[in-house]
């Protein structure tokens, strides 16, 4: 498997006059899973949408292997680039087979027609998100978490080697946000796939990432291991909450407990001064 | 208030005044006096009953498009979008040529259940499926029930070679040749939808809450929609049965006068109605003065300028609010 | 390696693909069919022997006038206007994703024939010029409406609501122009207002054959990129389709297709707004909707305004008998999409 670089250098994007990113620097490690997180409207989604060339920015790049995203005609780009965004829209009445075969769009040209590779590829990405005895049903029967493994299984058809997912686990019941993320990890582990999400689930992220990051006004606070990142001076800085940082017992990682006005036991620990 | 009044009342003089052939204000005064003698009066005494008529239908049609804003929740709702004015142009047609109805009093009654049908028509096409009836549903209801009713409208005309040469008066109203015989019947309707328009405020202003909030609030939502929804469907009717289909008065108005006294349906609603009136009278106006000698129907001048508003409010509104 | 999965994937994806042909063919067999028995039947009967003699070029007494110049210009130009309005309907309503965003009911028909009555009226222009001017009038509405609606790039919802505010617009500038010209008869005040092919001949049916075959291959080259577009505009984008430059691709085809046929019959009501629905309820989701769209597109012109001459009390223009037929077909498609609960 080809290692790429993904990087964003001095990267500042926004919308019609507001600018959202600025001058922003995050260098994707290869073959790891990165998370972004932050406050709404911290401009995650925007980060994850300019790498993934749905935006275009003011200034700055986004460099795939050294080459700006931007220059790269879009076919060629989302063999190496995929993307699952916020809300996909399944056609009415789709199977899952018919929906996960469209993740071979950027490999078929005009002219070209149905190989016995794109065939092989599909059942690869229906095994590896064990979709595979779903493959004739209609998607709208389907419930969240597995319309949300077909969507992934749609995207790893795609053969990517980078897959970008903006919220993945949003709205979903929290054994299908484990189901999900668990099989990202699988797909990290076994594919070498260079995972970046979003998540707005702090622990989660905590949980789950080999590089976290967070962000803060539409510039990254800090990042790093979960250790480094998840500390209570950042979460009071990117989520203006106050906190208790502890390792989880079951996963090893730091897990962040906030800090409410109510129900706390030990009202003598709370810090007195707020910034 | 008094502003608005203020500049009714001079619409009013200048409906009067302007048109083929301008008239001075001595002709005015001896003209509502009866007297016919001049030329001048006589054009006098044609304009009266139609300036005494946009009066009526833009009145009408401001408020019917307020309070129908109102019931659906919808920025973009309007008689004329929502094909409920060609609902009731297509049943005084069919009620025309298939049933011979004559009297004044009976196409009216045709009108305002040709109004009705097309509301729930497009009211049920529009709330169907996921969401209800988005602003959008219904626009889009409307457009395609309109165009659908149009087809009808011909079709129904065309053989009849009497009423086809009406086939403008159908597609596009206008208020031209209106005279006292024609408007007086119209009056116990609109004097009707008027009221259980206005009477609807205080509920209106409960459902812009949401129907569950309304609900909550202690009010009947079904109830309630269905009585203001009559209002708005009496005024729509009893205005097409007499001038046709004009359209975007409805649309137009409601968002002005928002601006100027906010979302109160108390206050909404008899400004709207006051705007409508102005503003009907102004396109009046402009469409005699614009085509000398002809005119310009009046549908036709709220269409060519009320389409560009709509596309402003559309512009500015965000999508999800659409 | 085999597995199972795999032969079951392979099999049902040419399983789809073999109905899609097969159900293509139905509907071409069914085109040349109806074609056919336009050319046969009439005011009076003509043996299909004799209506072949007649296209091969031979003059046959009491069959020539009737097939040569009455019935073969009438259903050529119908069949191309519905081929056109289909096709350029159902690629607009895939590329919105919405069944409702139709040409017709965004303004682009309406803006086409504005200009075409335009020209005949105002300008007493005659012949392909008026093609010209129907095409330019159909696209600067599309591009007024995109431009008009773009913020942050053009969104679905925001470009159909101003394509209605567009249509009601232009729709009283037609009866505007119509009625400025009194000397105009009361036909081609209806071929304005809701399309007709009477009077049709066969110099007319060229530039939309050629409009149709160049912009037709336009469209449906994009045909996968339009599949993407299904998925949404993000998706369709991580899939590596060029979004705003495939929607260009789309409108432009689609309105120049769109724009020539109502240069010639007028914007001939609900066809581009049905033919893509009923042909997404024959072929489902076997495949692409492009051809399917076009050929009912064919069906529904050719039989309405057989139907519009023969079968009803009076004589109706096509679009009359499609326009008024598009009610009954909405209610049924939104009863059945409220059953299956889903969005319009």
């Amino acid at each position: 498997m080809t290692v790429h670089s993904l990087t964003a250098s001095q990267l500042s994007v926004g919308y019609g006059d507001t600018e959202i990113l600025h001058e922003l620097d995050l260098a994707v490690p290869p073959g790891k899973v990165t998370v972004i997180v932050g406050a709404n409207a911290c401009g995650k989604s925007t980060l994850l949408r300019a790498m993934s060339r749905l935006l275009s920015p003011h200034r700055g790049h986004v460099l795939l292997d050294g080459k700006s995203i931007h220059r790269t005609p879009p076919r060629e780009l989302a063999r190496t680039l995929g993307l699952l965004p916020q809300s996909p829209i399944a056609p009415e009445g789709i199977t899952v087979a018919d929906l996960v075969s469209r993740g071979r769009h950027p490999h078929q040209s005009l002219f070209s027609r149905w190989t016995r590779k794109d065939d092989e590829a599909v059942d690869d990405a229906l095994a590896a998100t064990k979709t595979s005895d779903l493959a004739e049903r209609p998607v709208d029967e389907l419930s969240g978490g597995q319309r949300q493994r077909v969507w992934i299984a749609m995207a790893l058809a795609q053969q990517t080697e980078i897959l970008l997912l903006d919220e993945p686990t949003t709205f979903l019941d929290i054994s299908h946000q484990v189901e999900v993320l668990d099989l990202l990890t699988d797909l990290n582990h076994s594919r070498g796939t260079t995972v970046v999400m979003v998540l707005h689930d702090l622990n989660l992220a905590a949980r789950y990432a080999d590089h976290l990051v967070a962000m803060a006004d539409g510039r990254i606070h800090v990042s790093g291991t979960a250790e480094n990142v998840l500390t209570e001076e950042n979460v009071r800085r990117v989520f203006g909450l106050e906190s208790r940082i502890i390792a989880d017992p079951t996963s090893g990682r730091p897990i962040m407990l906030p800090i409410s006005r109510h129900r706390m036991v030990m009202k003598q620990d709370l810090k007195e001064s707020r910034p | 208030m008094a502003g608005l009044l203020a500049l009714l009342a001079a619409l009013l003089a200048l409906s009067c005044t302007v048109g083929t052939r301008d008239v001075g204000w001595a002709d005015i005064i001896a003209a509502l006096g009866g007297r016919i003698d001049s030329i001048g009066q006589a054009a006098v005494n044609v304009r009266i009953p139609r300036t005494l008529l946009g009066l009526l239908a833009g009145a009408a049609l401001g408020l019917a498009g307020a309070v129908m804003q109102g019931v659906t929740r919808n920025p973009l709702a309007d008689p004329g979008i929502l094909g409920v004015n060609m609902g009731a142009s297509l049943a005084v047609v069919v009620g025309v040529a298939w049933f011979n109805i004559a009297s004044a009093a009976a196409y009216i009654w045709t009108a305002v259940f040709g109004a009705a049908c097309a509301a729930i028509f497009v009211y049920v096409i529009g709330s169907l499926g996921r969401g209800g009836a988005t602003p959008l549903k219904l626009a889009l209801a409307g457009a395609a029930t309109s165009v659908a009713f149009s087809s009808m409208v011909l079709a129904v005309v065309l053989p009849q070679n009497d009423i086809a040469g009406g086939i403008r008066s159908w597609q596009i109203g206008g208020v031209g040749g209106a005279t006292f015989e024609r408007v007086l019947p119209v009056l116990p309707f609109l004097a009707a939808g008027f009221a259980v328009s206005l009477l609807s405020a205080r509920k209106l202003n409960s459902l812009a809450l949401g129907d569950e909030t309304a609900a909550g609030l202690g009010e009947r939502v079904a109830a309630a929609r269905a009585v203001a929804a009559l209002g708005a469907i009496l005024l729509c009717g009893a205005t097409t049965a007499i001038c046709g289909p004009i359209g975007f008065i409805g649309l137009i108005v409601p968002h002005l006068c928002r601006v100027l006294v906010g979302v109160d349906h108390r206050w909404l609603l008899p400004f709207s109605a006051l705007s409508g009136a102005c503003l009907l009278l102004t396109a009046d106006v402009v469409g005699r003065i614009i085509a000398r000698p002809a005119e310009l129907d009046v549908g036709i001048v709220t269409a060519l300028v009320g389409a560009p508003f709509f596309i402003w409010i559309v512009r500015r509104q965000r999508v999800r609010e659409l | 390696m085999l597995s199972p999965t795999l032969d079951r994937i392979i099999g049902s994806r040419r399983r789809r693909a073999r109905r899609h042909v097969l159900v293509v063919a139905i509907l071409l067999v069914l085109v040349v069919v109806i074609f056919a028995l336009t050319l046969s039947l009439g005011q009076s009967f003509t043996r299909p022997g004799d209506v072949v003699r007649v296209l091969l070029g031979e003059n046959v007494p009491g069959a020539s006038f009737a097939v040569g110049q009455l019935r073969l210009p009438r259903a050529m130009l119908a069949m191309l206007a519905g081929l056109s309005f289909g096709l350029g309907g159902a690629a607009f309503q895939i590329m919105l994703r919405n069944p409702l965003a139709s040409p017709d009911i965004i303004g682009i028909s309406w803006g086409a024939s504005a200009a075409a009555a335009f020209a005949i009226v105002v300008l007493s222009l005659k012949g392909p010029i008026v093609s010209i001017f129907a095409v330019g009038g159909g696209m600067g509405i599309a591009l007024l409406v995109y431009a008009l609606s773009s913020r942050n790039g053009a969104a679905g919802t925001r470009l159909i609501l101003v394509g209605i505010g567009v249509s009601a617009m232009l729709e009283s500038f037609i009866a505007y122009i119509l009625s400025q010209a009194p000397a105009w008869t009361l036909q081609e005040a209806v071929r304005w207002l809701t399309g007709s092919v009477n009077g049709a001949q066969l110099g007319q049916a060229l530039p939309l054959l050629m409009a149709f075959t160049v912009f037709g291959a336009l469209l449906l080259s994009r045909t996968r990129d339009l599949e993407a577009l299904r998925l949404g505009d993000d998706t369709a984008a991580a899939l590596g389709v060029d979004v705003a430059r495939t929607r260009i691709m789309i409108i432009v085809a689609a309105v120049g297709m769109i724009a020539t046929a109502t240069a010639v019959t007028g914007p001939i009501a609900f066809v581009a707004f049905l033919s893509g629905p009923i042909a997404a309820r024959i072929v489902g989701n076997r495949g692409s909707l492009l051809i399917p769209s076009a050929l009912i597109g064919a069906m529904l012109v050719l039989s309405g305004d057989y139907v519009g001459q023969f079968l009803l009390p009076s004589r109706y223009p096509v679009g009359v008998v499609t326009g008024a037929l598009g009610a009954p077909y909405l209610m049924f498609l939104i009863v059945r999409a409220n059953r299956t609960g889903s969005s319009l």
